[in-house]
């Protein structure tokens, strides 16, 4: 009988990535439905002394996996390992962080476990001793409440920024276990050779507090200069709508919307951007909308908590230099 | 080398999503079906491969039979055949059984890359590309933005853009990549493409041709359920801020924002 909960932590060069703190926050909650332990599973090389601290969020017990072969993510890799583990454990809910490295382990590892897996979901809850979870779909223009059937572990991936963080209580630490496992190299098929680091030092759109974006309005590459502007005083990221990334003006990392990334900040600025309903369904889960642009009648104004007419060129600097007030 | 194209048929990206009365599908009625955006990223990827290496690009979709549409685009553009997995029961599977269909589809033809995209833009699982590649035990490598492929055809480097960093990934073919929007532009059809692609093979099969068993299939055999579709909460119509000058109205929102929504 599957039994317990786990989460999956995810670390880079060492350093634990902020998703994992809000990912074991959430199991915590489950496992506490559950009347259930919580355990958290970490892979990487070096690694053990960063599985007590989990204690502190609320994991009962750490399986750490320890390998060289384990400090850059590949995904076959961990599929491998994690999958072996999860076999020999039963846990009956595994829990991961809907980043880029999460996504593709929870789809592979559900495949390799053979049962369900709900992607990117925004909310979970327990229903007669069941993970039920809620994910937005068509890029959040409905969302989905979904169980599973029969299907253990029941896997799903917890949208970064959306699940409350527990306040670290740093008397509770965690039991560390030395996890077993066996890898071949013949296993893994993919190699890391190069990481090119993104050298502008912000915070990825899906993992921002705050987002400064822009679209066609900014005019051209040169003109998201005062949205840069705004995003360093207030500590945002910047964004894009699709027709200023197909126009060049900023990288498609930077696209916010059905084909781009879906992003849920606390507060989200949109500069000359008209509210097309493939840029809204990216960001419609963000907290507080602010639009600005020209047009009165932008669709946008419909769908933001506060609106200004103006020019950007003149409200954005004006803005930037309101908030240094306030920094 | 021989490509393959998983192909999904989506709601076009404009089509409003209008919940049906029994709460948890979406009305079908007026929705204008296009293929998923990802998947044109692979289809063009596929032929400009083809373009250097030779050999042949195959797609390969799993739906009703609207899907064709979608095959013929994809053959007009430049694939050189068709495979519509067609099957009553396995109308509502979910991405574990489809990728298993899917699975056993290209089993049978000879391949060195399959693409997928990297989520369908109608349930945003993105699942099923990484799904195919370990039924079938090849590695798979998502969200490739970038993809190189050796002078030998025998390997590829792939760039996969995670938060804040670039992973440049090698692996031995076969491979299965998953496309993000950068990888390429996808061309149009042109009108010769398109009266060519109405000669080219299309073959439909079912589930039972495929060697599978179609109880495992369908609405009825998902493990993962949608028990309920909602809405999305509306947002309140917002305020607009007034002021005489930019200044003016700069001022006040920086002080809303502050204040009111403590969000600076
Ligand atoms: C398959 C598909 C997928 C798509 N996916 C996405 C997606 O993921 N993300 C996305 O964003 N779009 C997407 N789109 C495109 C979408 O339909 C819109 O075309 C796009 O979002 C419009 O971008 P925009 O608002 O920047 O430009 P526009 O619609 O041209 O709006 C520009 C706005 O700027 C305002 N403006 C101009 N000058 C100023 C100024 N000086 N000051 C203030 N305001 C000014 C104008 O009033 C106008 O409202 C997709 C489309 C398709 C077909
Ligand atoms: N029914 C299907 N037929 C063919 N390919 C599919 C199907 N479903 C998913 N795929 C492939 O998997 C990708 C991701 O889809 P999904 O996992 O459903 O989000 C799609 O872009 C397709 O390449």
């Amino acid at each position: 009988m599957a039994q317990g909960v786990w989460t999956i932590a995810e670390q880079r060069e060492g350093e634990i990535r902020k998703v994992t703190y809000e990912v074991i926050s959430e199991g915590r909650r489950l496992a506490d439905a559950l009347g259930q332990e919580l355990t958290v599973v970490l892979l990487g090389s070096n690694i053990k002394e960063k599985a007590a601290e989990f204690g502190h969020y609320g994991a009962d017990k750490v399986i750490v996996a320890d390998d060289a072969r384990l400090e850059p993510y590949t995904t076959d890799a961990y599929v491998s390992v994690i999958s072996q583990l999860a076999k020999a454990d039963q846990p009956a809910v595994i829990l991961l962080g809907a980043s880029v490295q999460g996504k593709d382990l929870a789809a592979r590892l559900s495949a390799s476990l053979d049962v369900a897996m709900a992607q990117d979901c925004t909310a979970f809850s327990v229903e007669n001793g069941n993970l039920v979870a809620i994910r937005p779909i068509y890029a959040g223009k409905a969302y989905a409440k979904v169980t599973y059937e029969n299907s253990f572990p029941q896997i799903a991936t917890a949208r970064p920024n959306v699940m409350t963080m527990n306040a670290p209580d740093t008397s509770k630490t965690a039991q560390v276990i030395d996890a077993s496992f066996s890898l071949d190299d013949s296993q893994i098929k993919t190699r890391v050779v190069e990481v090119i680091k993104d050298e502008t030092g912000k915070v990825d759109l899906t993992e921002a507090d705050k987002i400064v974006a822009g679209g066609r309005g900014v005019k051209n590459a040169e003109g998201f200069k005062v949205l840069e502007d705004l995003a360093d005083a207030i500590g945002a990221s910047v964004g894009a709508s699709r027709s200023a990334v197909d126009e060049g003006w900023r990288g498609h990392a930077d696209q916010v919307g059905q084909t781009g990334k879906v992003v849920s900040p606390n507060l989200y600025i949109a500069c000359g951007i008209s509210g097309a309903i493939q840029h809204m369904a990216g960001m419609s889960t963000s907290k507080v909308v602010v639009a600005i642009n020209k047009d009165p009648d932008a669709a946008i104004f419909q769908k933001s908590d506060y609106g200004v007419v103006g020019d950007l060129f003149e409200l954005v600097p004006a803005l930037t230099e309101e908030a240094k007030k306030f920094a | 080398m021989n490509i393959i194209v998983c192909l999904k048929q989506v709601p076009d990206t404009e089509a409003q999503i209008k919940i049906a009365s029994d709460g948890k599908s979406i009305m079908a009625g007026d929705i204008k079906w296009i293929m998923n955006p990802y998947d044109e990223y692979g289809v063009e990827e596929a032929l400009r491969l083809k373009e250097k290496f030779g050999g042949e690009v195959t797609v390969v979709g799993l739906g009703p039979k609207r899907v064709t549409d979608s095959i013929r685009t994809a053959l007009a553009m430049g694939a050189d055949k068709g495979i519509l997995i067609v099957d009553d029961a396995a109308e509502g599977s979910d991405s574990n059984a489809v990728a298993k269909a899917l699975a056993a589809a290209i089993k049978g033809i000879p391949y060195d890359i399959i693409f997928a995209g990297q989520r369908g833009v109608d349930e945003d699982l993105g699942v099923v590309g990484s799904s195919v590649a370990e039924l079938l035990g090849i590695p798979s490598i998502c969200l490739v933005e970038k993809l190189e492929a050796a002078a030998d055809g025998k390997s590829v480097k792939a760039n996969r853009l995670v938060e804040g960093q670039t992973l440049v990934i090698e692996a031995a073919l076969p491979v299965l990549i998953t496309t993000q929007k950068g990888l390429n532009e996808p061309r149009y059809a042109s009108l010769p493409g398109i009266m060519k692609a109405k000669k080219k093979p299309l073959e439909e099969k079912n589930l039972s041709a495929l060697g599978l068993n179609p109880a495992e299939f369908g609405a009825g055999a998902r493990k993962l359920k949608v028990v309920e579709l909602k809405s999305p909460p509306e947002r309140a119509a917002g305020k607009i801020i007034d002021g005489d000058s930019p200044q003016a109205k700069a001022a006040e929102l920086a002080r809303l924002l502050h204040d009111e929504a403590k969000a600076i």
